[in-house]
This record gives C-alpha cells, structure tokens and sequence, in this order.
C-alpha cells in the first residue's frame, strides 16, 4: 500500500534526514517503527502523510502522491501526530467539522471507542487532561476508518489501564484492507502488538520484518556467561546474567525482545541490514 | 496475558490453548473464538493468533469448517496430549533434571509434593 523508492528528505541541504531510503508497507499489518531520537521516525512519517515534500526519490500511497495533497489522497489518510492541536471545541462538534472529510467515519465506532476509553464526549477537548485528549484523538482516527492510519507516539500519555484498552482496540480494527503505522519508544507497551517491525537508523531502514521472520533469523537469550563471543550480535548484563541477541542455528523460536533487537541493530547495522535484506 | 521471554508469541498462545483442551475447558467440535476475539483479548496482534491456528491446525488439533471458523478436533485431547508429552519430555524436563541434581533433591519428595500437589490443585 505504501511503497518508498530511494527516498531523500532534509530540512537543509547539508544535512540530509534520509537518503536512498527504501520501504514497502502491506495491507492487513500493524507496523511498529522505532529509531532512536532523531533517526528521522517523524520526518519519514510527515513524508507519507504529504506534510512534508521529499527532496528526491518517490512515496506513493495506494498509488496517489502524498505532497501533492489530492483530497482523494487525504480521504484515505489519518495522521495522529505527537502532539496535538486541537480546538477549543467538544468532541461532538469536532465531529460534525471534520468526519465529512471521511466517506468511512463510523459514528457508531467513535461511540463504542469512547465509551472504551471513558472520555466524556461533552466536555470542551482544550479541558481534558493529555490522556483523555490523545484517547479521544485516537478513537476519532479509529473511527475514520482510513486505509492508512498513521500514529506517532500514541501510547505518550496514556495511563496503564488505557494502554491496555488502546492494545484491545488497534487488535480489533486492524483489517486486510488496512495498514497501521505506529512509531513509539515505548516497545514495552506494543510489544505483542506491533508486528512487522521497523527499525531506522543512521538515514535509512535497517530493517522491516515481521517477527516470525525476525524469530526464524535470531534468538533472544538469557545466558549466564557469553559464549561464542564472534557470534553474538549484542550483549547486555541483566539481573539474571546476559541478554543477548545471536544468529538462530538451532530452528528454535525465542520470543522476539523488541528492546534488544533494537540495540543491536543499532550496534551491527550492517550486520543486520544483511540479515534481513 | 504474560508472556514469557523464552518462546515465541504464537507458542505461547497454543499452548494456552492446549491447556484449556487438556483441561476440558473446550471441548471436541466446541468451536474456538475467532482470530480477532483472541487477540483482543490477548492485546495481540491479530496476525500472531492466526499463526497459532495455523499450527494447531497443522497438528490436527483444531480444524475449519468453511465460513464458520475454526473447531476443536475430535481426538484434540490426544493429540495434544502427544504433542505436549514430546515438548516437555524435551526442553521442560532437561531443565528440571538439572535443578534437582543440583540441589540434591531426591525423588521420594518429589514423589511426595507431587501427590499433594494434585490434590490440592485438580
């Protein structure tokens, strides 16, 4: 549905944000895309919202060209950024302002998420506290129904019972229609959830896999002593002893830890962009 | 649900399964939640339950019916049964033997903890 070819984009000349950045997104998938602060995670999001124009290179969304911004484009698109602009207005009437930009905008399925999530859709969004402004942000984008549903950092602000509602809700609408991308620092709160991940570093994509795919390539082990030093990818001391990240030789499928998947592409790039490439 | 860090997702989750067939929670021709009801109430992604229907499906122990979902199969409890027995007989009991023998415990209490414990828990 989303398809990257050779993507450039900087906000100056000299310092590129990505270049030569490749990346194919499939329908019926909920994406997990995570990089360390400043990888360019937004910027490549904004790129295939249309918010932003690349500098070279080509994104088209199910066939449409973002930055062009064709209404036909944005109909199809929801983009939940970090932090939120909202207006002084209650939920109800932001409703009635924007969901005619939605041919799929379900009333229905806000009232369900909303009522999901506990956010009062009466009271004037400026007065809700974070939380309740990002929950009722999200149900509206859930509800729009939109092909791509893009969110950056959603699960910021949210308490523990509603991570575990907004976990319910993205495992219910996801359909084979649909493609949700979701950038977040917090793997622990989508770990089961997000499933192919995405990891960018360094001005492009180390990896994009699915997790059996991840599993089938590598283990994730906790050890007492590191062995096998040449083999293994990343180390890190736990309480228990080692967490380490080493090629799967054994057809045994460990649990994919997303936090030490993620230091080690950041400590073997290469190795890992040869791994899944 | 809390997963454990050792195995995969989808494993986990069939083995959550089996226990509920060994259990005779589900029973043969029960039919099982759909993908989507399991992963929400799991908070797992909707592909992750679907690899696990496709290997228990493989190993017999749960089957479609067209347009109807999947159903628990009539020999599931054996089935399962077999598949569990090999598992543990390999990756769970090595470990177990390894702790025993290095604490020294020996088998008379064991066999004694073990009959309390299946009074007390089933």
């Amino acid at each position: 549905m989303v398809s990257i070819h050779n993507l450039g984009f900087g906000y100056s000349k000299k310092k590129p944000v990505f270049e030569g950045l490749n990346l194919e997104l499939q329908a019926g998938n909920v994406y997990g895309l995570l990089g360390r602060n400043g990888a360019g995670k937004s910027s490549l999001l904004r790129n295939i919202a249309g918010l932003l124009t690349p500098t070279s290179g080509q994104c088209t969304v199910n066939g449409h060209t973002p930055h062009l911004r064709q209404p036909k484009f944005l109909q199809e698109l929801f983009f939940l950024p970090e932090e939120l602009h909202i207006p002084p207005i209650s939920m109800k009437e932001f409703v009635s302002v924007y969901a005619v930009f939605y041919p799929n905008f379900s009333q229905n399925q806000l009232t369900e998420y909303l009522k999901e999530f506990e956010v009062d859709s009466s009271a004037r969004l400026t007065e809700l506290s974070l939380g309740q402004k990002k929950k009722a942000l999200i149900s509206f984008a859930l509800a729009t129904n939109t092909p791509l549903l893009i969110m950056d950092e959603p699960t910021n602000g949210l308490d523990i019972p509603s991570k575990s509602q907004f976990r319910k809700i993205i495992a219910s609408s996801i359909t084979n229609e649909r493609v949700i991308l979701i950038s977040t620092h917090q793997v622990r709160d989508l770990e089961s959830l997000i499933d192919p991940i995405i990891i960018m570093d360094n001005r492009e994509v180390l990896l994009n896999a699915g997790t059996d795919v991840i599993a089938e390539k590598l283990s994730f082990k906790t050890v007492q002593q590191v062995t096998n030093h040449e083999k293994v990818l990343y180390s890190e001391h736990s309480i228990r002893g080692f967490g380490i990240v080493i090629p799967n030789e054994d057809e045994s499928y460990t649990k994919v830890d997303l936090e030490l998947l993620f230091n080690a592409a950041l400590e073997k790039p290469q190795v890992i962009k040869q791994l899944f490439n | 649900m809390e997963f454990r860090e050792n195995q995969a997702i989808y494993l986990q989750i069939a083995e959550l399964i089996c226990e509920r067939i060994l259990l005779k929670q589900w029973a043969s021709e029960d039919k099982v939640p759909s993908v989507r009801e399991l992963a929400v109430q799991l908070e797992v992604n909707p592909n992750t339950v679907m690899r696990t229907y496709d290997f228990l499906e493989q190993k017999g122990i749960i089957f479609t019916k067209r347009g109807m979902g999947f159903f628990v199969s009539t020999d599931a409890h054996d089935k399962v049964t077999e598949f569990r027995r090999e598992e543990f007989l390999q990756n769970e009991l090595p470990q177990f033997f390894k702790a025993i023998h290095l604490l020294g415990i020996d088998f008379s209490e064991l066999q004694n903890r073990f009959e309390a414990f299946k009074t007390e828990n089933y």
